[in-house]
């Protein structure tokens, strides 16, 4: 059921904001990036995957968790990736599965940059006992051990999607946090902020306008970082049974996959397609991170050259 | 002195945080832990175990402040409440019997990643361009971007139940009893194998880049430049000169590795069904035992704390430049 209402926002929410950003921020960034072959190629991947999640009802018509043959089947033509222990037809649930997953994963990362981005602005442009507070505040939540925390949020708050979503951005957004205020603290010392601020520019204009635009590129990087980091978590939170076991994602599909004992009985085809799903996206978007590190840093590029 | 009495008040405040947290989390969340507790129990709660929890929960009526007061007070007189599903066994006692699992399971893979990671970063950084420096930070990437839990999961059908070369779950066969004859120790041997072998895995890359970096930065030292001129061999210059001083980042990473190792090893316990205090956390997950969950949250945060101020105390004997500073 709610695989379904979540369903309608992917498109909207996860799919435009990588591209977006590049575009409009930066025109340079975004052809470097295109005539970049690791960012192509990423971007390729990632595209494929939002297109598969788009058309999950189209390719698989129908409940993808209808039991619809015999349980444990190897893959074979009238079921290409086989079948689970229950026989529910594996392709479809990996195909299902892409859209909890890339849209969680998503909405984690935005969330979680948007927040470190707050916070990592707030504290580098007022300083002083807001930036020691807000640095304190991350060190605390950078040093508690985010699994374990991940784990006892998770059972305290009622299951479903949104409480994976809220729970992940409370544990992911410290470390970008962390990094975006080392950014923002260099350039909040440039002469145009102090420009900026004299002709009477508002706090969170001078943030926003003046010093965000600058950071594009961290930004981007930290962003891609925290969506893998959604990605990732959201799968491991559920396939400890923490999620919402009803909606069909990646992570459920492995946690079905374990208790069902699909493991031991070496029925590999059921819990090989999510895990490999999983990390082609997660590889998707750290190509796509290496190729702006790349652009970015040019003291990178010509070492790497080097070799 | 000053620098270690100054982290000691941060990871006291972290200590602080995560005890609030604690605190907090049962009596501002939607629904009631104690109900659903008890529908979980099946009327089989003694009235003991009522009050127990009322007192942990806050069910009484006595200020929110009196409560934090009593309840920061039990948590450090290492009085963590009652277990739930292990009625009427102490949260401690618990916590107890299953830690030791996890620090083994842990360290040995702590050390090994450590070891072999900063071996490997100092051969790759004496030999820039080679083999392993240039086809290893690839692999890494495409490595890391699988999930952890589900290489642990690769690595047990494929070792564990195509090829059986190693055990499938628990820490020593049942049939054993723990003790310290050879028997025992070569079984538990086998059965730590594979969960410690998958976070070396996962973890040896991150050690061996860190060393790779801190060497190269390290080898663009004067000092080294000068044990070259004086015709002293690669080999010494590369270990008593470069690594030597190359390392020192990597003793603030054993902090950082500690927490991964600490969280990480949730997962490898539930995948390998190891005992140990991430598996039993997951299990007072399942059967709703607040308690338990809560005690062994506290122990892992302040385990993870109390190892990051050693290691800053080792820092600064370590370094003489931090103590100057």
């Amino acid at each position: 059921m709610t695989a379904v209402d979540t369903t309608g926002t992917t498109s909207t929410v996860a799919a435009p904001a990588p591209g977006v950003r590049g575009q409009t921020r930066r025109h340079g960034l975004a052809r470097q990036l295109l005539s970049s072959r690791k960012a192509l190629s990423g971007l390729c991947l990632l595209a494929v995957f939002a297109l598969l999640a788009l058309l999950a009802p189209v390719l698989a018509p129908g409940d993808p968790s209808l039991i619809n043959s015999s349980g444990s089947q190897g893959p074979s033509g009238a079921h290409w990736l086989g079948s689970t222990t229950k026989g529910q037809d594996v392709l479809a649930l990996t195909l299902w599965g892409a859209r909890s997953s890339m849209l969680v994963g998503f909405t984690v990362g935005i969330v979680a940059t948007g927040v470190a981005l707050f916070v990592g602005l707030a504290a580098a442009y007022f300083g002083r006992l807001m930036d020691d507070a807000l640095t304190l505040v991350t060190n605390i939540f950078l040093l508690l051990p985010g699994l374990p925390l991940l784990v006892i949020l998770a059972a305290f708050l009622p299951p479903g999607t949104a409480t994976v979503v809220l729970v992940l951005v409370i544990t992911g957004w410290a470390g970008s946090a962390r990094v975006l205020r080392a950014q923002a603290r260099s350039i909040r010392g440039k002469d145009f902020v102090a420009a900026a601020a004299v002709t009477g520019e508002r706090p969170l204009g001078i943030m926003f306008r003046e010093i965000l635009p600058n950071m594009a590129s961290v930004v981007m990087t930290t962003l891609l970082g925290c969506v893998v980091f959604g990605i990732t978590s959201q799968a491991a939170l559920e396939f400890l049974g923490l999620g919402d076991t009803s909606v069909v994602s990646w992570g459920t599909n492995l946690y079905w996959a374990s208790s069902d004992g699909a493991l031991m009985t070496g029925a590999w085809w059921i819990f090989v397609p999510s895990g490999l799903c999983i990390a082609l996206v997660a590889f998707a978007l750290a190509l796509v991170n290496y190729a702006v590190d790349e652009i970015t840093n040019p003291r990178l590029r010509s070492a790497q050259r080097k070799g | 002195m000053r620098l270690i009495l100054r982290n000691l008040g941060f990871y006291l405040v972290a200590f602080w945080a995560s005890i609030t947290l604690n605190f907090l989390l049962p009596r501002f969340m939607p629904g009631d832990p104690v109900s659903r507790m008890f529908a979980q129990s099946q009327g089989a709660m003694q009235p003991e175990q009522i009050a127990q929890m009322s007192k942990l929960f806050g069910l009484d009526d006595r200020p929110l402040w009196e409560q934090y007061v009593t309840y920061v007070k039990s948590v450090f007189t290492g009085d963590l409440g009652i277990s739930i599903s292990r009625f009427p066994t102490p949260v401690t006692e618990v916590i107890g019997a299953q830690i030791g699992w996890t620090l083994l399971l842990g360290t040995t893979a702590l050390i090994i990643a450590a070891l072999l990671g900063n071996l490997l970063g100092i051969v790759a950084a004496s030999r820039r361009g080679g083999l392993l420096d240039s086809a290893f930070p690839p692999l890494l990437i495409f490595v890391g971007s699988f999930p952890y839990f589900w290489l642990a999961m690769g690595a047990l059908y494929l070792f564990g139940v195509s090829l059986g070369w190693f055990p499938l779950r628990h820490a020593y066969d049942a049939g054993l009893t723990p003790g310290l004859n050879a028997e025992f120790l070569a079984n538990a041997g086998t059965h730590l194998v594979l969960p410690a072998l998958t976070i070396v895995a996962v973890t040896v890359g991150s050690w061996m880049l860190g060393m790779r970096n801190s060497m190269i930065a390290t080898a663009a030292e004067d000092y080294i430049t000068m044990a070259e001129a004086k015709g002293l061999s690669p080999s010494r210059i590369m270990f008593r000169y470069a690594a030597r001083n190359a390392l020192l980042p990597s003793v603030t990473n054993i902090g950082m590795g500690l927490g991964f190792v600490v969280g990480g090893a949730l997962l490898t316990e539930v995948v390998f069904a190891y005992p140990g205090i991430g598996f039993q956390l997951l299990a007072a997950v399942q059967r709703l035992d607040y308690p338990l969950m809560q005690g062994i949250f506290l122990t892992i945060t302040a385990a993870v704390l109390l190892a990051n101020f050693l290691i800053d105390i080792v820092y600064v004997r370590l370094d003489p430049r931090v103590r100057v500073r």
